[in-house]
This record gives structure tokens, C-alpha cells and sequence, in this order.
């Protein structure tokens, strides 16, 4: 289907929610972008921009009508593909149960292209393996995602670098680009589920202008990356295991585990029992863990990564090296969310650039 | 396993019985564990104590007069299993505060007989007189973790207290970070989990009163603080609360006072 | 197409035998509720489960008559004293088997150097058997234990012998009755017969003891890509989801346990990988 205009996301959420989504969209709570239930377009952050650099986070107004005029939330999708917590099953006497945890239909609107980038890592990793999980599958068919292409990124934000963004080039069921002057929505589908949705709005085909400054939002949000890494030879670099710059980082890093808990593909997890006082049911909790913790890598007693150095190499060999080992793809999108997060600013690109 | 029911036993040291209260705003599950477990011994909750052994005891309160010390040892010989709960029998508490001071000092200056009171020059946690099969902590300790320390024991399982920063439980709830969005000061990075980052949700910082995690990096957080806008005063009290005397928070505090001496 | 169960959900066993090998070790045989026991390859491992108690990674020892998984479990922690307190009758979950095992058929045709220490001798008793049952060449199978009565298998090391293995042993802290050797392993080296550059050995024991054999061998002549040893991680998952194992670019769950010296001994020099 060719790319449309809309002027108002009202029909667009109208008809998502007709078709029995629950809507998920970026709305201001509490001084940040946050993605949560909306019931309205006028709920959205418009107006709101967003000023991200090492573990500082702030919201500015000044983007007038404009309601995409901020980079990445605090919120990935991970949330809604891999839930922080998750019954797996339950046994009582001779009979084990899976919990099949229902999967309600979400639109996520307004995700980016590093999010779509992050989504295909976590499909990578739990579906393209050879232990594939059917409770992420059906999170993942009942999620629709409607990506808005980045107008403005932040100060963090290096996705020209992993070759994920700024455009949405796929994974996406419709792919918006925000245009100003008049206030507008270019529209593209990527497959069958967002053309019957984009058929049933108020629209008109895009016109030659519409596409080319749809375009252009993507050529300027290009070259507006806060950051950079450079990815040629970043394996090589990462071998350096005995580098000093491990420890001076490792005397920085909190251990606090905020980087890998917002981070869109971290997808580590650990497992806890419980038994029921009621009448004995044991259970299996699957829950969000993190290379930084001692637990994570503890065999006979004794951790097998004691040290911050040691714990934060395990991270950044990860994500941008042993990664591509393991599953054919960088572990990283390049949105910056963990060194906007990190609660005392450590840089990822900036410890890449001075390795080893 | 024990075929009768496991006797469980509450004892209370110098506390504010805010552990026991936690205990007893279980509701719901408490008629469970009750079922579980004879609870033979809790002077909070029933006047009629039964005699040990006791299978499990729970210990609330630190160590602060002379009769505490025997009443501990008396505790120790009476119980299988001895777990305590809370920050003052855990690490000495507030009133561990006594210990950067002089008490006789205080007790001149509150009582106007300071020769009747008994009270020791500092505030110990329970560890540091007897062995303790396991510690739970909190300010108060959270309802679920106590239950969950309960119910593995019966089990017969590790208890699933992590000790890892509050960072994985705030984010774990859908938290947005209150230092990095807010400026929010907040021991959060350096504090053990457990209380599902109960103030981190209201928009508060970490006070800290589940104490040190498990490799709590003070010196890096506290020059972040300061960048902030702490002061090395403001510093040095927010280490010096309920975990005041506990080793990585003490060093933090005194970390502060030195870091701030440099500047 | 995805479906069926869940990879985290385990199959239920029964207990079917219990027999404590020490003091605090016991090897279970296992029995599936419903169905057989799937096919295993000496060197894997299951994920046991003991209900509300937790899951541990526990090497497949062998497989008794009746078609069950033979595991033998020592107690170090709550899930393992769980499991080792199991009795007949009992029911614990099942996951697996999970992982590379050893690589019989690279050995074949050539000396067979099986070097254990301690419980690590659990996953090399299949390899043996299953080497003495198929060819004829030398097999030198040598163990050490921490004291005479933490022997694991006396019984396979004697019926081992009479089948043409040469079985030694060595022990850390001899007793009073003990007339073998004293001291690590790696010094049974010595008092067996093999030609290093036909020869293929598999190691599984403590991570020191493995790399000092290992290179102890390499030392000898024996190529480091014919050396196997069993690596132990944080396994909480062996479906290579949950991240724990990590050993550089490996899943230890996956792409091991089993593993060729060669492929990771840069690693194992490397500290807290």
C-alpha cells in the first residue's frame, strides 16, 4: 500500500481500540516520558521535548503542536514482550501445570527504530533458537506496532551507529513520520494487519512534497546522533580483557543493574520457588536478573564475577561483541537508554572509544 | 521433617515492635502460617507463651542492656533456628546512633536518675553475640520477604531474599529513575532490595534502611550526590540512619567526611 | 511452528531406586510418569527439579535396566540435599538432556586418557562404559578423590579393571588403612601408559584441577584440540535463555558442557570471564 497522510491520530487510536487493542502511547507522568494505557490521542506528550545526557534526564515544552518531539522513554518494549515477571508453572502432588498467562492485544504507538531493532533481537533470542518459547510467541502476536520515525534524538542516542536507525525501515505494522506546517502524519504499512487498519482512517495518498520532507525528518534526525561508536573492529577492541580502563570503569559503576534493566534486548533472567502456605502448591517465577548482580554468575558458593571490573566487562563484551557470536547480531540498537540512566552518567560509547 | 507442627517463637529486643506489627499485618496469610506452625511463643500477639524448644524463632531488636545479652543466649539454646528481623536486631538500628556518642552523656542529660539505667555503650546487632541462621532486613522488613522467610523454611529452601540493589526491583516495577530524572538523591544503588522500592515509587529517594547491598559502591555514588548538590553533612546523615554502624555504611559516611575534607 | 510445552517446564520422574554413595551423595534412578526417558549422549546433563524447593543442572551417570536415568547428586545446598532426600516413590521434575556430551567418536582408534576429580567422575561413567563396550585400544581411567571413603563408584572402578581399563587412583587426605597414592591427580599421569600423540582424554573435575590436567597432558604431546573437559556455569536455565553460564562467546548450558581445550583454554586464562 502506498504511504497516506492523516491529520489527527484520534481516528488511528479510535480504530485500534475498536479493534480490541489496548492503545500504549508516550504520555508525561511525573516528569517523563512514560508509555502507558491511553484512551485518547489528547492524552499523548505533545508539545514535550526531551533534553538526555549521561545520567541525567529532563523534560523541556517548546515543541508546540508537535506530539513525537522527544527520544527514547525510559520504556522499551521489553515490558510488554518479556514481562519483568512471569509464573511459569505451578505443581501440586503429581500434576504440573503451565501457567499460560493470557496475552492481550497492545498497540505500542510511537516506538522507534531502535526499538523495532531491539525487537528482533529478543525474537532472535527466544524464538530463533532451538528451544523456542511459546509464551513469548503469543505476547509477540498480540503486540502491533505502530513506530513513529525520529524527528529529534537525544544527546545519548547513537542508533546511525548500530545501522538500526533513525528510520523504520521494518518490523513495524505502520510507521508514522510527523510533519509540521501543517501538522501531519505520513503513514507507511508493513503488513497486511496496519493496511486494514490505515483503511478504515480519514486519509489522503501522500503527496510527492509529504514524501520528501517525511525523508527529510530522517536525513536531519541522522545527522543529529548525540553519539557515536564505532563498530569496525569493535570485536577486536573488546578482546583487550586485561585493559586498565576495566578497573577505572569498574571503580564507577553502582553494580545497581540500571543499565541492563533498561536496556530494550538485556534478556537475562533468574528463576525463584515459592510454595503456597494454603495448601502446598510449589511454583516457578521466571523474573528480570542482571549480570551485575554476585548471584548471576555464583558456582559452588563463590561468584564467578566478584568484582565491578569484572561485572561490568561481562556487560559491554556482551552486548556489543560476544553477542554477535552467539546470535549473528550486535546486541546493542544505539538508544542510549543506559547511559541516560545510568544514575552516575557511565558512558558506553565513551568506555568503547578509550578500549582498550 | 518434623511430623508435629514446627514450633515458631517471636522475641523482642530494644525495638520499636514495628517487625512484630509487620508480622501481624500479614492477615490473611497469618491464619495460614498458623495452621503451618504452633506459634508458641509471641508476647505481641498472645499472652499465653508456651515453653520451647522452639523450631523457628524470630528475634526483633538489638542488643543494648546487660539482661539482653543473657536473654539472647537463653534464645539461641531454645531455638533450632534462629532468624532475625529488622534493622535493629539485624545491624543495631537507629539506636545504634548511640555508638558516635557518649551514652552516659545522653542518660545525664534525658533522665533525672541516669544511675537507674542499665543500658550498654553501644547497640549490636544479634550476630554479634550468637550465631544467626539467617537475617532479614528491612525498616520495617517487608510483609512478603517475612512470610517468604517463613515459608522456606518450612520448605526446606533457601529463602529468596536477593541481595542486590533496590535498582531491580524499582525498574522491575516500572520505575523511571529519580536521581537521573529528578535529581532525586537516592541510596537505591547501594541498598539492598526487598522493599519493592517503596519510596523510589513515591518519587522519594532510597533512605536505605534495608542496608548495604551486596557490593555497594559508596565512593562513586556519593561523588555523584555531591554533583547534586549534597553537602557533606547531608551526606554523611543519610548513611548514618538505620544501618548506621553496618561496615559499608559506615565506611560510606566516613568516605563522605573524608571526600569532603579534599574539597 | 512453535508450540508445545514451555522449555522451562519439566517432565515429571518417579523415584525408582535411591543408593547413598558417600556421606553426602546419592544417586538417584529416575523414571518418567508418563512415556520412556529420551535417548542420552554420555556428557549431558538434566535440569532436576525438586518441587518448591528449586532446579539444579545434575550430569546423567548412566542408565539403569528398568530404561531410567541414573544421577547421582551430592548435597551442597537446599535444591541438592532436597533431591538427595528424595525416596522411592517420590516425584521430582525433569528437563532435558540438555548440552554437548563427550566426543566418543573422536576418540576411537586411539589411546583413551579419562582423567576425574572428585564428583566429576558421575558423566565420564557412561563415556567409560560405553568405550569399553565398543573398541580395544589402551584405557587408562584416573581418579582423584578427596579422601578413600569420598570414592565415588568403587564398584565400576573394580568391574572397570576387570575389563581391561587401567583404573588408578589417587587420594588428597589418605587415612590410616589408604596404601595408593597421595596427591593430585595430574601425578597418575605418570604411572599410566599411553602415546601421547594418539591419544584422545576427557577430564571432568574441579575448573583447577581440569586446566592442570589439561595442560599437563598438552605437555606430553597430546594436541589440545583431543583434550575434552566439562566446564561448570551458573546453568539456571540450559536452554541458553537466562544467560547465567555465559563463558565468553559460549552458553556453557548449549555449547557445552563438554568442551575442547583447545576452544577454551585462552579463556580459561582469562579471570572472571
Amino acid at each position: 500500500m502506498d504511504a497516506v497522510v492523516i491529520d489527527s491520530l484520534e481516528p488511528l487510536v479510535d480504530e485500534l481500540r475498536s479493534r480490541g487493542y489496548a492503545v500504549v502511547g508516550p504520555v508525561v507522568r511525573e516528569r517523563v516520558i512514560r508509555f502507558e494505557e491511553i484512551a485518547s490521542a489528547d492524552r499523548l506528550a505533545r508539545g514535550w521535548t526531551d533534553v538526555q545526557e549521561p545520567g541525567r534526564y529532563r523534560l523541556a515544552e517548546g515543541a508546540g503542536e508537535m506530539v513525537f518531539s522527544f527520544a527514547a522513554s525510559p520504556d522499551s518494549a521489553k515490558s510488554y514482550t518479556q514481562p519483568p515477571r512471569q509464573t511459569l508453572f505451578r505443581m501440586r502432588g503429581e500434576q504440573i501445570e503451565e501457567a499460560e498467562e493470557d496475552a492481550p492485544r497492545v498497540a505500542l504507538l510511537g516506538v522507534r527504530a531502535c526499538d523495532l531493532a531491539a525487537i528482533a533481537v529478543q525474537d532472535r533470542v527466544f524464538l530463533g533458537g532451538r528451544h523456542p518459547d511459546p509464551a513469548y510467541l503469543r505476547r509477540r502476536r498480540a503486540l502491533l506496532l505502530v513506530a513513529v520515525n525520529c524527528a529529534v534524538p537525544g544527546g545519548t542516542c547513537f542508533c546511525v551507529s548500530m545501522h538500526t536507525g533513525p528510520r523504520a525501515t521494518t518490523g513495524f505494522d505502520l510507521a508514522l513520520t510527523e510533519l509540521a506546517a501543517p501538522h501531519r502524519f505520513v503513514v507507511e504499512t508493513g503488513s497486511e494487519r496496519g493496511e486494514q487498519i490505515v483503511a478504515a482512517l480519514p486519509r489522503r495518498p501522500a503527496s510527492a512534497e509529504d514524501l520528501a520532507a517525511s525523508a527529510e525528518v530522517s536525513r536531519d534526525a541522522a545527522e543529529h546522533m548525540g553519539r557515536h561508536v564505532e563498530t569496525e573492529g569493535i570485536q577486536e577492541r573488546l578482546s583487550a580483557h586485561d585493559s586498565p580502563r576495566w578497573t577505572q570503569v569498574g571503580a564507577r559503576c553502582l553494580t545497581c543493574t540500571n543499565c541492563t534493566m533498561v536496556c530494550p534486548t538485556c534478556f537475562c533472567t533468574t528463576v525463584e520457588d515459592a510454595t503456597s502456605f494454603t495448601d502446598g502448591t510449589a511454583e516457578r517465577i521466571e523474573r528480570w536478573d542482571s549480570c551485575f548482580t554476585l548471584d548471576f554468575s555464583e558456582v559452588n558458593g563463590t561468584p564467578v564475577r566478584g568484582s565491578n571490573a569484572g561485572r561490568y566487562r561481562q556487560w559491554l563484551t556482551h552486548k556489543f561483541s560476544t553477542w554477535i557470536d552467539q546470535f549473528g547480531m550486535s546486541g546493542c540498537v544505539g538508544c542510549g537508554r543506559c547511559i541516560t540512566w545510568c544514575p552516575v552518567g557511565i558512558d558506553v560509547t565513551e568506555e568503547l572509544a578509550n578500549l582498550p | 521433617m518434623v511430623d508435629r507442627a514446627p514450633r515458631l517463637a517471636v522475641w523482642k529486643f530494644a525495638s520499636c515492635d514495628g517487625c512484630q506489627l509487620t508480622f501481624l499485618d500479614c492477615e490473611d496469610e497469618l491464619l495460614s502460617v498458623a495452621a503451618r506452625v504452633e506459634i508458641a511463643y509471641f508476647l505481641e500477639a498472645s499472652s499465653a507463651p508456651g515453653p520451647g524448644p522452639y523450631d523457628l524463632s524470630l528475634v526483633e531488636g538489638s542488643i543494648t542492656t546487660p539482661e539482653d545479652l543473657e536473654r539472647i543466649r537463653h534464645v539461641r539454646r531454645v531455638s533450632k533456628r534462629l532468624v532475625t528481623i529488622g534493622a535493629c536486631a539485624t545491624a543495631g538500628g537507629i539506636q545504634a546512633l548511640r555508638d558516635f556518642a557518649d551514652v552516659k552523656e545522653f542518660a545525664a542529660v534525658v533522665y533525672a536518675r541516669p544511675d537507674y539505667i542499665a543500658t550498654l555503650d553501644r547497640s549490636t546487632p544479634v550476630a554479634a553475640h550468637v550465631p544467626v541462621d539467617f537475617e532479614l532486613r528491612g525498616c520495617p522488613p517487608d510483609r512478603h520477604q517475612l512470610l517468604e522467610v517463613i515459608s522456606a523454611f518450612l520448605a526446606g529452601r533457601r529463602p529468596v531474599v536477593p541481595a542486590h540493589s533496590v535498582c531491580v526491583e524499582c525498574k522491575a516495577r516500572g520505575n523511571a529513575c529519580v536521581m537521573v530524572a529528578h535529581g532525586t538523591p537516592c541510596l537505591g544503588p547501594v541498598t539492598q532490595a526487598g522493599c519493592g522500592a517503596l519510596c523510589p515509587t513515591f518519587n522519594r529517594g532510597c533512605y536505605g534502611c534495608f542496608g548495604p547491598m551486596e557490593s555497594p559502591n559508596h565512593a562513586s555514588l556519593n561523588h555523584w550526590m555531591r554533583g547534586l548538590g549534597m553537602s557533606t553533612p547531608e551526606l554523611v546523615r543519610i548513611y548514618r540512619t538505620y544501618h548506621a554502624t553496618t561496615e559499608p555504611f559506615r565506611r560510606a559516611a566516613e568516605e563522605a567526611q573524608e571526600s569532603g575534607e579534599e574539597e | 511452528m512453535i508450540g508445545g510445552p514451555h522449555p522451562m517446564t519439566p517432565a515429571l520422574y518417579r523415584v525408582r531406586s535411591r543408593r547413598p554413595d558417600r556421606v553426602d551423595t546419592v544417586t538417584l534412578t529416575l523414571e518418567p510418569l508418563r512415556g520412556e526417558c529420551p535417548p542420552f549422549h554420555p556428557g549431558q546433563f538434566t535440569m532436576l527439579y525438586a518441587p518448591g524447593v528449586g532446579e539444579i543442572a545434575v550430569s546423567i551417570s548412566g542408565r539403569a535396566r528398568s530404561g531410567g536415568y541414573t544421577q547421582t547428586i551430592r548435597a551442597v545446598g537446599a535444591v541438592s540435599a532436597a533431591l538427595c532426600g528424595k525416596r522411592p516413590g517420590d516425584v521430582v521434575g525433569v528437563r532435558g538432556p540438555y548440552g554437548q556430551g563427550w566426543g566418543l567418536r573422536a576418540a576411537a582408534g586411539l589411546d583413551v586418557v579419562v582423567a576425574a576429580g572428585g564428583l566429576g567422575l558421575a558423566p565420564l561413567r557412561p563415556l567409560v562404559r560405553a568405550l569399553l563396550g565398543d573398541r580395544c585400544g589402551r584405557i587408562s581411567v584416573i581418579v582423584g578423590s578427596r579422601a578413600p571413603d569420598l570414592l565415588l563408584y568403587p564398584g565400576d572402578l573394580a568391574r572397570w579393571t576387570r575389563q581391561g581399563a587401567d583404573v588408578r587412583v589417587i587420594v588428597d587426605h589418605p587415612d590410616h588403612a589408604w596404601r595408593g597414592p597421595v596427591g593430585l591427580v595430574t601425578r597418575l599421569i605418570d604411572r599410566i601408559v599411553f602415546e601421547p600423540r594418539r591419544t584422545y582424554a576427557f577430564v571432568c573435575g574441579p575448573e583447577a584441577m581440569m586446566r592442570d590436567t589439561a595442560a599437563e597432558l598438552v605437555r606430553r604431546g597430546v594436541a589440545p584440540g583431543r583434550v575434552e573437559l566439562s566446564l561448570e556455569r551458573n546453568m539456571k536455565c540450559a536452554v541458553a535463555r537466562c544467560g547465567h553460564c555465559q563463558f565468553g562467546p559460549l552458553f556453557v548450558c548449549e555449547d557445552g558442557p563438554v568442551l575442547r581445550y583447545d576452544r577454551v583454554a585462552p579463556m580459561l586464562a582469562v579471570p572472571e570471564l
